[in-house]
């Protein structure tokens, strides 16, 4: 299992001054990651001010993302490509079945909701845990192999729950509907709904859908309670991945990335650490997946297809394989394509374009519509296309450069300066 | 709105002002109640426009049917802004739609791709709500994802009007205060077929059913044999095929083994159009069993799935909500279908699907029963919309029953063309199934389980 993901050039011969950057951080991370931290907190924070630029009256209102489902969708599918970059980022192993464990963890979610409470906490812990125990069982079998094999494993055990979901196990999982709460669900810990009600999600008794909107003029903004709290459960889940990247045990994973042979003959076993690698992403999907129910209580068996696991792989090599933010970055664009994009139709060009004379207009917009509105798929696809060719290290690797041209410094930072940072370190 | 038994259309065409003094009195007394209200609900209009979200597939297996729900929103929008030549608004019996957009305010819509996916269509339907403002959802093409989507209108205080859906779980456990369904279900399909297929094929049949493994497939299985099964056909057999299944070669090989002398395919889009192709390779139209033809049924039709089966599908029989050649062929009972026909077919150039209908006149109807109702409220539209009799919308005289927000009005039963004439005209016509032998009791074992609530209007 060597090379099988983008190696930074140079990523060996790091300069000494990564030492630096070992001081003056918080928390028990160092400087430079304790930064970061501290960027993805003010991000996730104003998140509302930052995705709603454009006043709501105004051609470029088309643009804004600041609703509460996607903000929830970002940091959601943002845990999920953290949890992802875990095992990919560090291993090397690709997963092509990650959807499942999401999958998994949403039906865990909604049945404890069904069962136990409204609460979203028991359903959350029920939803990472199921997920977890669903990850052993797929990775003790599937880390047998490696390199394709290992993908093709996951991606069969995978389609295996797609189908099972779907319709086999129609009475647990609600087939092709999909699972919804009823107002007539057991839930033994809250007593049942009087007939006809809607069941809510709620954080003892906070209502997950509470939305509190602040109005300047035409910009609006608005805070939402769900949104928050998923927010702060990927500001843990990105601490948390931080701290892995950093410790002993994912040095242990780089290893097993950089040479798996020259580990076995060190006479150490991979496979306690994949392994457990493979576990933890999976409770970071499941976390997603129950975080998916709390925020929208319904599960649909298509969030476990394979187009959903390759989304997450598409997700984190866009954003930067085995960088820190890079997963982040990856699934906010590929969500705000997937929602903001596709919903500009040729009525919406035609009126940005209605200042321009007839026939230009009608020129313009037919060749803009391909690209928009429906066609978002061939827009992420050539941005994907563009990103692989040209930034290898993904858009992490992007912004690094555009820094690189500010700050006139040409020594610019590989992508995995982490990486050969801890290397170093651990050498010394 | 109170059930009055005395409602007849005469009384509503006698016109707005006869019905107020009568039995329409509680809808305007309660009308006036929400009048005032212009907050206080989910998204009330806010300014001179008015913003309908219509939520259709626009890639994936029923790409096509959403691109064609997608031309008849277009054009009811444009009839509610007074732009075209008001189609159907011409000969619909309420006649409280002026061509001013609705109450005044100019309508304008957003549009979404629901991907066939009940996650992605909740997506696209929050995105609507929440972002653009959507007072009302429509569209769909899937019963799933008309399930998931009405759903969480009802957790955001929005109207939903379901687009094409057949399922009864719709309407039936699934049902929500929030959604209303124009389409006809399962239930109506097997019951309209029945008498249909017996005066055709004889009480003594076999069937076999191909079922595509989901949950439509799954209640148009059981609403048609059971309705076969009490006209005494026997169930010989019924298989599940996978959603994604593209060649039936395997679950047609059975099918000859057994005694079997009639083939159901419960299958739709694609699907259809493959079982079929593969059932007419395997000379199933020219197999006799005994002294019998066999036969082959598919209880759900549409024009998009005759055109991708092209000459296979002539002789088979099935159902259909609408037929645009309906009032051509049986007279004005069904006006109003060659008014809609006119006008989509001058802006588009062929004529409407079913699908198109089913959304135009949804969104029709949501546009009324607000001028109705006096209100974008959830609640007031709800009222009135709920025991709502009207005509001259291309089915006939039809009931919004309150009891489950189903429409009931009368089935088609058509047949495939042997020699059609062009690529719009595949089917015939054999019968209209009067709407009171497909009306059930709201609490039919078929639909039982779920409960409507109560209307939800929001923040």
């Amino acid at each position: 299992m060597t090379d099988q993901t983008q190696q930074a050039p140079g990523a060996a011969a790091q300069p000494r001054r990564a030492q630096t950057a070992n001081t003056g951080g918080a928390l028990g991370l160092r400087k430079k990651d304790f930064a970061i931290f501290l960027l993805v907190i003010a991000l996730t924070l104003f998140a509302p001010f930052l995705l709603n630029p454009f006043p709501g009256n105004s051609a470029m209102a088309q643009f804004n993302a600041g609703y509460p489902d996607l903000m929830q969708r970002f940091v959601i599918f943002g845990i999920f490509a953290i949890g992802f970059n875990i095992l990919f980022g560090l291993t090397g192993y690709l997963s092509f079945g990650h959807a499942a464990f999401l999958g998994v963890g949403s039906y865990a979610g909604i049945w404890s909701m069904k069962l136990l409470t409204l609460n979203v906490i028991p359903s959350i812990i029920a939803s990472m845990v199921v997920a977890g125990l669903f990850a052993l069982l797929v990775g003790y079998i599937s880390l047998r192999r490696s390199g394709i094999y290992f993908s093709i494993l996951t991606l069969a055990f995978a389609m295996m729950s797609f189908a099972l979901a779907y319709s086999v196990l129609t009475p647990i999982t609600g087939g092709e509907t999909g699972m919804q709460l009823q107002y007539f669900d057991a839930r033994i810990l809250d007593g049942a709904l009087e007939p006809g009600q809607t069941p809510r999600a709620s954080l003892f008794g906070l209502d997950m859908a509470a939305s509190e909107t602040l109005r300047f003029g035409a910009w609006s903004f608005t805070f939402n309670v769900g949104y928050y709290l998923a927010g702060f459960m990927m500001l843990i889940a990105f601490y948390l991945s931080i701290r892995i990247f950093n410790s002993p045990f994912g040095m242990m994973l780089r290893a097993v990335k950089s040479n798996q042979n020259r580990l076995n003959y060190t006479g150490i076993s991979p496979k306690p650490y994949t392994l457990a690698a493979f576990v933890i992403s999976g409770m970071y999907a499941g976390l997603a997946g129950g975080l998916l129910v709390a925020m929208d209580t319904q599960v649909g068996a298509e969030r476990m297809f394979w187009t959903a696991s390759g989304e997450v792989v598409l997700m984190t090599i866009l954003g930067g394989a085995g960088t820190l933010i890079g997963p982040i970055l990856g699934a906010g664009f590929i969500k705000y394509f997937e929602n903001i994009v596709s919903t500009i139709n040729k009525s919406t060009l035609e009126g940005w374009f209605s200042f321009l004379p007839d026939t230009a207009s009608d020129i313009v917009v037919t060749l803009i519509y391909p690209f928009v509105g429906k066609g978002w798929h061939l827009t992420l696809g050539l941005l994907f296309m563009a990103v692989v060719i040209f930034l290898p290290g993904g858009l992490v690797q992007g912004t690094q450069k555009i820094a690189t041209v500010f700050r006139r410094d040409k020594k610019a930072e590989p992508v995995e300066s982490a990486a050969a940072e801890q290397r170093k370190s651990a050498e010394d | 709105m109170t059930k009055s038994n005395f409602t007849r259309r005469g009384v509503m065409k006698t016109g707005a002002a006869a019905g107020a003094a009568g039995l329409a009195t509680p809808t305007l007394f309660t009308g006036a109640v929400w009048a005032d209200a212009h907050t206080g609900f989910t998204n009330a209009p806010q300014g001179d426009t008015v913003t309908l979200g219509f939520n259709v597939p626009q890639s994936g297996p029923y790409a096509d049917e959403g691109a064609d729900e997608l031309r008849a929103f277009e054009l009811a929008v444009q009839h509610l802004n007074g732009e075209g030549d008001g189609g159907m608004m011409q000969t619909f019996s309420s006649q409280v739609l002026d061509g001013t957009g609705i109450m005044g305010k100019k309508v304008q819509f957003v549009t979404g791709d629901t991907q066939t996916k009940s996650d992605a269509a909740r997506a696209s339907a929050q995105s609507m709500i929440q972002r653009e403002g959507a007072i009302m959802i429509s569209g769909g093409s899937s019963s799933g994802v008309a399930v998931a989507v009405q759903a969480l209108c009802q957790e955001a205080g929005i109207i939903f009007m379901a687009g094409l859906t057949h399922a009864n779980d719709t309407t039936g456990k699934d049902k929500k205060a929030n959604g209303f369904r124009h389409f006809f279900n399962s239930y109506m399909s097997g019951a309209a077929l029945a008498p249909i297929l017996n005066n055709l094929y004889g009480s003594d049949r076999k069937a076999y059913h191909l079922t595509a493994d989901y949950n439509w497939g799954y209640t148009t299985e059981e609403a048609i044999t059971s309705s076969t099964e009490a006209m005494g056909w026997e169930t010989v057999n019924a298989v599940k095929t996978p959603l994604t299944q593209t060649d039936f070669s395997s679950y047609i090989a059975p099918v000859l083994q057994s005694d079997a002398d009639v083939l159901v395919l419960n299958h739709y889009g694609g699907n259809m159009v493959n079982s079929l192709t593969n059932a007419v390779q395997f000379g199933l139209r020219d197999r006799m069993v005994g002294d019998k033809k066999f036969e082959i049924v598919v209880p759900l039709y549409s024009e998009l799935m005759a055109r991708g089966a092209g000459a296979n599908i002539a002789g088979i029989v099935g159902s259909q909500n609408w037929d645009w050649k309906l009032e051509n062929e049986l007279g004005d009972r069904y006006s109003g279908t060659n008014a809609f026909v006119k006008s989509f077919g001058e802006k588009y150039g062929f004529p409407p699907s079913q699908a198109a209908h089913t959304c135009y006149v949804q969104t029709l109807l949501y546009a009324d029963a607000v001028t109705r109702a006096g209100s974008f409220n959830p609640c007031a539209v709800g009222e009135a919309l709920e025991d709502y009799e009207f005509d001259g919308l291309g089915n006939g005289p039809t009931l919004y029953r309150g009891a489950d927000h189903q429409c009931f009005k009368d089935v088609l039963v058509v047949r495939g063309k042997e020699n059609p004439e062009n690529e719009f005209d595949l089917v015939e016509i054999v019968e209209a199934t009067p709407v009171d032998q497909v009306t059930y009791e709201p609490d039919h074992p078929q639909f039982a389980g779920g409960s409507l609530g109560t209307c939800n209007p929001g923040a």
